[in-house]
């Protein structure tokens, strides 16, 4: 029998490095010798997710490899925080305020028609990738309750009724001027 | 340094124990069981399930028991009328999030929570709300993972992370939601699962269950005999545990009853595995031989585990040079059957109908496994049962095993020695293996028989062994992190050992992941449990005429009729076989 090489390590760690963007590639080979460097788990999906917006299964599966640490664990962490996103970012990013202020005034109204408007729950992109739909807590900016922010504009108050008007005029404004 | 010993009352007993002993380590002292049900003495403190609250003297709020250290004149209470409550509560919560299935459920009567539950007095239900529902995962050959059943205890993550080192599961999502899974809560079938079926022990409901084969041998059994010829083969480590099934003290040897139990459910012929794990010895001293003289890579591994091997692929890929290419026993003996002995009884092979008793769900992946197919596709072994499954099919059938007479294998391939007996036990393989290797080293026909050095539960073992003037460096692992310690210490150079025996479960085969729960007053990864069943493995070995491999006349025959040299081209195409890097790679 020959000593033939059976590992398959070199090939694992090559599309891992292909499936990352190269400053999460670097950050963990910096991190790959010292001591606990399994506990920058969180600071490195965060940068994923910086880079590229969310963290696909692709994603995960490379830095559990590059970072040697178990793949369950990875998506654990992923999954527990909702600040890591494990579906692609929409276009545009809605966030419904579901503050106190907000939701006195009717944010689970407002919620709930942007949910049957869309096609899609909390945490979910519409399937032609236009919107994804988060809720976020208090934006202080209670006088205008209820609040919905899409992008980095806010908008208030907002009515059951407007809810589709606000969305066809995003959609409206990138028929527009189309960008890759 | 003497122990600083702490002085508490415990129900107004005074007792003394070490500085460092948790409430309920002491409370047991007393012979005081305090509920549990997240708490493992073999894993790490998880503090989850929170049934095990006692009352301390002087808190407003209960403590548990199994993560609070004693301190000098602490008084606890561990049946006061709120903890009773308190306990209640909690199991009552757990089981309003839980499908109350027992009349169905296979862990009927063996279930943790149905005992704690019974043992606390929950009698009626004040909580029913919403239930979490989950899909069931059955896609693995060897686990079926039923997230509904799961109450969050986290042991099955605990001992895949700290025994098997394989860090497959993990809790996913947050709050009512949170479910124990896989990675990404994919399939087991695609995940670094290496199916030893750890979890399936340690899990205290059925959360975790092996794959049910029993209903396909239920049909074969059924099937009329112009068509197929039924074939059984119990492991060596089925004899020693599958009386407690029947309630017999652990470590009762019950081959005969086994035998006859067999041949009353219906199997045609009854071999023992024990002949196929003569032939493994056969097969791989003589590899191990030629290794020795230069023919390939050392240390030579053994490759009778599936677990380990799975690990191997996934973990270790770099180590298929040194893994021995025997099929273990059962896969051995199964080809036998469906060739040889098919030839002989004037059968096809798809008349025959394999069915192997294994103490290992991972036997059911290596079943399943194209490389121990025949070249139309059909598998070698048609189906394997563990020994639980075997013990219900016996219970369902209404034998009464405990008063069954003796019987007897089936000749040829139920003769055996008795180092065919103790592969079941952590280095039994590697003491079966040398028995032969020292005869074929020095010529000396009376070599040694025991080796003591492999012997017992210790997870790692090594020694260094002279046979006619060599020096043979051995190791013997039983746990995966065992097992990682030695291909580490291997691949750095630190250590040049010869030949390694590894097995998956902690233990050995005696606990495997298709062996009898335990008693409730033992813990599954108790090493007790493992000592008393490999002790029945041994007295077996030590009772037989016949101790070595190449001693077993049914074997020298074989090789004479049929199967030409040890490591000849016959026996390499039957009894060898081969293997790949697998994904997804696991994390060292």
């Amino acid at each position: 029998m020959s000593a033939t090489n059976t590992d398959n390590w070199l090939e694992i760690k090559a599309a891992a490095e292909a499936a990352l963007p190269a400053n999460v590639v670097e950050f963990i080979a910096s991190l790959n010798g010292t001591l606990h460097s399994e506990s920058h788990l969180i600071a490195i999906l965060h940068l994923v997710q910086a880079e590229t917006g969310w963290l696909s299964t692709e994603q995960m599966e490379a830095v559990a490899q590059l970072a040697q640490i178990p793949l369950a664990k990875v998506t654990g962490v992923a999954t527990f925080y909702h600040y890591f996103r494990l579906q692609p970012r929409g276009k545009h990013m809605i966030n419904v305020c579901l503050g106190t202020a907000c939701y006195v005034k009717g944010a689970d109204k407002i919620s709930q028609r942007l949910m049957d408007n869309l096609g899609i729950q909390f945490g979910e992109t519409t399937k032609d990738g236009m919107f994804s739909l988060e809720s976020t807590r208090c934006l202080g900016t209670c006088g205008l309750a209820p609040v919905v922010m899409i992008d980095d504009q806010v908008h208030g108050p907002v009515t059951p009724g407007e809810v589709s008007l606000i969305l066809e005029r995003y959609l409206k404004k990138d028929k527009a001027a189309p960008k890759a | 340094m003497t122990e600083t010993m702490i002085n508490l009352t415990i129900d107004s007993e005074h007792i003394q124990v070490p500085k460092g002993t948790t409430v309920l380590k002491a409370a047991e002292k007393l012979g005081i069981h305090i509920p549990r049900l997240c708490y493992h003495p073999k894993l790490s403190l998880e503090g989850a399930c929170r049934i095990c609250v006692v009352q301390v003297e002087g808190f407003s709020s209960f403590l548990t028991a199994c993560s609070h250290e004693v301190w000098e004149g602490m008084s606890v209470q561990t049946n006061s009328p709120e903890i009773r409550q308190a306990r209640r509560d909690i199991v009552e919560l757990l089981l309003d999030n839980h499908p109350m299935d027992c009349q169905t459920c296979d862990r009927d009567g063996q279930c943790e929570l149905q005992r704690q539950a019974y043992r606390l007095g929950v009698r009626e239900r004040h909580f029913e709300g919403k239930r979490k529902r989950f899909p069931i995962d059955d896609q693995s050959e060897s686990v079926v993972r039923t997230p509904e059943k799961c109450i969050l205890c986290g042991r099955c993550i605990r001992v895949c992370e700290e025994v098997q080192g394989v860090h497959n599961l993990s809790q996913h999502g947050r709050g009512f939601e949170t479910v124990v899974g896989p990675a990404n809560l994919g399939p087991m079938d695609d995940s670094a699962c290496i199916q030893c079926g750890q979890c399936i022990n340690v899990c205290p409901t059925a959360a975790f269950l092996e794959k049910d084969h029993t209903e396909r041998v239920w049909e074969a059994l059924a099937m009329p005999r112009d068509k197929k010829h039924i074939v059984v083969q119990p492991a060596p480590s089925i004899r020693a545990a599958i009386g407690e099934c029947f309630g017999l003290p652990i470590g009762t040897p019950v081959t005969g009853k086994l035998i006859t139990a067999l041949r009353r459910l219906g199997f045609d012929a009854v071999f023992d595995t024990n002949f196929g794990a003569d032939l493994t010895i056969i097969e791989e001293a003589n590899e191990f031989l030629r290794r020795m003289n230069g023919e390939g890579p050392l240390p030579l591994l053994t490759s009778c585990s599936p677990g380990w091997v799975s690990f191997m692929e996934k973990f270790y890929p770099e180590m298929i040079p040194h893994t021995s290419t025997c099929k273990s026993p059962m896969s051995m003996l199964s080809t036998l059957s469906k060739t040889h002995y098919a030839e002989k009884k004037g059968l096809s092979p798809d008349q025959i109908y394999m069915v192997g008793i294994m103490p290992c769900v991972a036997k059911k992946f290596e079943a399943a496994r194209p490389e121990h197919a025949m070249e139309d596709g059909t598998p070698y072994t048609d189906a394997v049962l563990t020994t639980r499954e075997l013990a219900w099919m016996i219970k369902s059938y209404g034998i009464d095993f405990v008063n069954l007479p003796d019987g007897e294998f089936d000749r040829p391939l139920g003769i055996s020695s008795g180092a065919a007996d103790i592969f079941g036990a952590t280095g039994g393989v590697m003491e079966a293996a040398l028995r032969t290797a020292a005869v074929k080293l020095t010529g000396d026909e009376l070599g040694p028989l025991v080796f003591e050095d492999v012997r017992g539960v210790t997870g790692l073992k090594e020694a260094s062994i002279t046979l006619a003037g060599k020096e043979i460096n051995i190791a013997v692992s039983n746990g995966l992190t065992n097992a990682k310690t030695v291909l580490e210490a291997i691949k750095s150079g630190e250590k040049q050992y010869h030949l390694v025996e590894i097995m998956a479960c902690p233990g050995g085969c005696v606990a495997g992941g298709g062996q009898p729960y335990p008693p409730f007053s033992m813990d599954v990864l108790d090493p007790e449990l493992g000592r008393l069943r490999a002790k029945a493995l041994y007295r077996i070995d030590s009772d037989k005429q016949l101790r070595r491999s190449h001693e077993n006349p049914a074997i020298e025959h074989l090789y004479a009729e049929y199967l030409g040299e040890p490591n000849g081209e016959k026996a390499h195409h039957l009894l060898h076989t081969h293997y790949h890097a697998r994904m997804p790679r696991g994390i060292k």
